[in-house]
């Protein structure tokens, strides 16, 4: 899974870094990923991993790396299945 | 207190490209999107609205969803959290666009 958020992040983060030399806590604003970007993110990810991120994640930390973001669609697949 | 940002008009054709509707939906409110007809630089200038809003707003990291920051002309309507956390204080709205970028101010006192 971190593979795969992590080549969304490259294909639309628009990141001025090399998303490949990030760590997966790296902070991906810091690493200049923009605001409007971050939603490009979001919905690539609701299409590759087939969920949708609810009003009370759309957090500014939700999104802040790829082991937050990894975390957050964990606890929406553990959802789905619950 | 203020809040800025900077959006880069690509970023919106790029996510109307690949999400469409569902973009819109998702981040602007009905108003939004019948005055934007559609056009990459005034719903950038709305998103870079929201935006500052939230810096402007924000004191910890809420849940804010867009649509509860909604742009009408030259001023902002707040719904739900957004508005719960403005209290009382009137927000000031600026916003441009010019080449590939548009961008937004809000000051909230």
């Amino acid at each position: 899974m971190t593979d795969q958020i992590r080549e969304i992040i490259k294909q639309h983060g628009r990141m001025p870094t090399d998303v490949d030399s990030l760590a997966d806590d790296a902070d991906l604003f810091v690493a200049g990923m923009s605001s409007h970007a971050s939603v490009n993110v979001m919905l690539a990810l609701e299409n590759a991993f087939d969920v949708e991120f609810p009003d009370e994640m759309l957090t500014r930390s939700t999104f802040a790396s790829i082991t937050a973001i990894r975390a957050a669609l964990e606890q929406l697949s553990d959802e789905a299945v619950a | 207190m203020v809040g800025i940002d900077l959006v880069e008009i690509d970023d919106v054709r790029e996510a109307l490209r690949m999400h469409g509707e569902r973009y819109l939906r998702r981040i602007y409110t009905e108003r939004e999107i019948a005055e934007s007809r559609g056009r990459p630089e005034r719903l950038a200038e709305r998103f870079a609205a929201k935006e500052a809003a939230l810096k402007a707003l924000r004191q910890a990291d809420e849940a804010i969803p867009w649509r509860a920051i909604e742009v009408d002309g030259a001023s902002l309507r707040l719904e739900g959290q957004a508005a719960e956390l403005a209290g009382n204080r009137e927000l000031a709205l600026s916003v441009c666009h010019e080449g590939p970028v548009a961008a937004a101010v809000v000051v909230a006192r």
